[in-house]
């Protein structure tokens, strides 16, 4: 106990589940498609998954550059707990440069090593983020070819 | 940084009279309370002084009252204990939805194992139970009623006494002594007033860990001439219903505790009663989209439960955890089973304002500066995470 009598947790400013990869990703998530872009940016494919019932919804935009098959951006949004937001922002920046074939074969398991790892009963949000990567380009795929 | 604990129902810091209670039986008066000795008699004596002095507290007599580690072993000693002494009498218990998992897996239990069939009552929109669906459900088969006296969730507080009187009035027309009737009050010492001539029970939990006092020390009031089985084989100890060595700083600290608790009672509820209806009332002002959860009138004074809506409830609550505000939520996240809060679906919340759920639980150490410190930074974090959300719930109905 500290002095003032409150809990005085020794890693109290962290919280201790997550890896520092999950919680840089959770608290300063990157990519994250903005109020201000949402209704002007032109995006190639959308993707989405998950539902309010079971507490994770994503959705993903990308750009692609038809010529070189390269994904030159990628926003998303999230619903979901800390580490289904580090997930989705971890998969943008992993996503961003690599063709789309590349980026269909991302796996569940690329995600959670990159985050350095999830808690065994968070690993199907990492699931989640690379099927709405897929969707995404499935649906750049469908307009594309 | 500024620390604010919001989590008092989760447990509640040891007062320092408790500490100061327990400190001479760690290793001053150290004996077994079983020895015929004069240090064993001492030791026993401290035992039977917080017995005596919970007893009254709870209107019961001091042989009534059984100690145990806790909460969790409490309902269970009640729940199995009860079943399986009556279990030639009758197969039948009745609960509610919104019960502590400590009451509702001992009954899931029984059903899978035992051969018991369980009723679990639903609730209002206000996570109340309506005593009449009680009353519905008994049949001649009927052993047990269990339902909490106030919700770990919500807060809500349940009619026990009223319940109590149906059930003695069912007994009386059927001339019998069943069904026998339990309460789980760990939420409700130290804020409400538990009688337990009044609530009409025959079992009562009560815990230390939600009432300043230490964790490992709970108490089953078993009302006379009502049996249970026990779930320990051993000793004498607690007249055979719970063997093993008394932990006497942790008996001798819960007494204490639930002796100061009922002293501080009406004044500590006015100041918390006031504290949460100005909190919550802010939320609800300040933050667009969010919804108390339970009974505005019929809830623990401490208790504020609120869903925002598209911001999910562990997202929430690890942001607030960097700001130094901790709190507990309803989200699926936090839970094992990655279903969001029984209670809250018993409600008939839909499930993206349970994921949402964030529950605030003030405390003795609560101040109006702790609670004004979240109001600054609440609005911000949540408006972060419904930046970063596609979703677009509404939820009109309230």
């Amino acid at each position: 106990m500290a002095k003032n009598n409150k809990p005085d947790l020794k890693k109290g400013e962290q919280s201790w589940l997550y890896s520092p990869e999950v919680k840089d990703h959770f608290y300063n998530p990157r990519n994250v498609m903005g109020d201000n872009e949402i209704k002007t940016y032109e995006a190639d494919g959308v993707g989405e998954v998950g539902s309010p019932a079971c507490g994770d919804v994503m959705r993903m935009w990308i750009k692609v550059d038809s010529k070189t098959r390269k994904i030159i951006d990628c926003k998303w949004r999230t619903f979901g707990c800390a580490s289904a937001i580090a997930a989705t922002s971890v998969l943008s920046e992993m996503a961003i440069g690599m063709t789309v074939d590349e980026a269909k074969k991302i796996k569940p398991e690329d995600i959670t090593k990159k985050l350095q790892g999830l808690p065994k009963i968070k690993l199907h949000c990492s699931v989640l983020g690379d099927r709405a990567l897929r969707a995404a380009i499935e649906d750049w795929e469908s307009k594309n070819q | 940084m500024k620390k604010v604990y919001l989590d008092n129902a989760a447990t509640t810091p040891v007062r320092k009279e408790v500490v100061e209670a327990m400190r001479p039986y760690f290793n001053r008066i150290y004996a077994n309370p079983s020895s015929f000795h004069m240090a064993g008699k001492e030791a026993s004596d401290a035992v039977q002084e917080a017995r005596k002095t919970i007893a009254g507290i709870i209107g019961a007599r001091p042989q009534e009252i059984y100690f145990c580690s806790g909460g969790t072993e409490s309902d269970n000693m009640a729940i199995l204990g009860a079943a399986r002494f009556y279990k030639r009498s009758g197969n039948h218990i009745i609960t509610t939805r919104i019960e502590h998992h400590a009451v509702l897996e001992p009954i899931h239990h029984l059903e899978f194992s035992e051969g018991f069939k369980g009723t679990y009552i639903g609730v209002g929109e206000n996570g109340v139970v309506d005593p009449r669906e009680i009353e519905k459900a008994l049949t001649s088969n009927t052993i047990l009623v269990s339902v909490m006296m106030a919700n770990n969730e919500v807060g809500t507080i349940q009619p026990i006494a009223e319940i109590g009187k149906i059930i003695l009035k069912w007994r009386k027309k059927n001339n019998t002594q069943f069904p026998l009737f339990h309460t789980d009050a760990c939420q409700a010492a130290g804020a409400l007033d538990i009688d337990v001539r009044k609530l009409h029970v025959d079992f009562l939990t009560l815990n230390g860990s939600k009432i300043y006092g230490p964790k490992g020390a709970g108490v089953l009031f078993v009302r006379e001439g009502a049996r249970i089985d026990p779930l320990l084989r051993g000793g004498a100890q607690e007249r055979g219903l719970r063997p093993g060595t008394e932990n006497v700083p942790a008996i001798v600290g819960l007494g204490r505790a639930l002796e100061l608790a009922q002293k501080e009672r009406e004044k500590e509820n006015a100041r918390l009663i006031r504290l949460r209806d100005w909190f919550a009332g802010e939320i609800l002002k300040k933050v667009p989209g969010t919804y108390l959860n339970g009974d505005s009138e019929k809830r623990l004074p401490n208790n504020v439960n609120i869903s925002f809506l598209n911001c999910e409830g562990e997202a929430l609550m690890l942001y607030l955890d960097a700001k130094g505000i901790f709190v507990s939520t309803g989200s699926a996240c936090t839970s094992q089973t990655l279903d969001p809060s029984h209670v809250l679906l018993a409600m008939g919340l839909p499930p993206e304002a349970a994921h949402g759920s964030v529950r605030f639980t003030l405390g003795r150490e609560t101040t109006r500066d702790d609670l004004k410190y979240v109001l600054r930074v609440l609005p911000e974090i949540v408006k972060k995470l419904r930046d970063i959300s596609p979703t677009q719930f509404e939820y009109g109905k309230k």
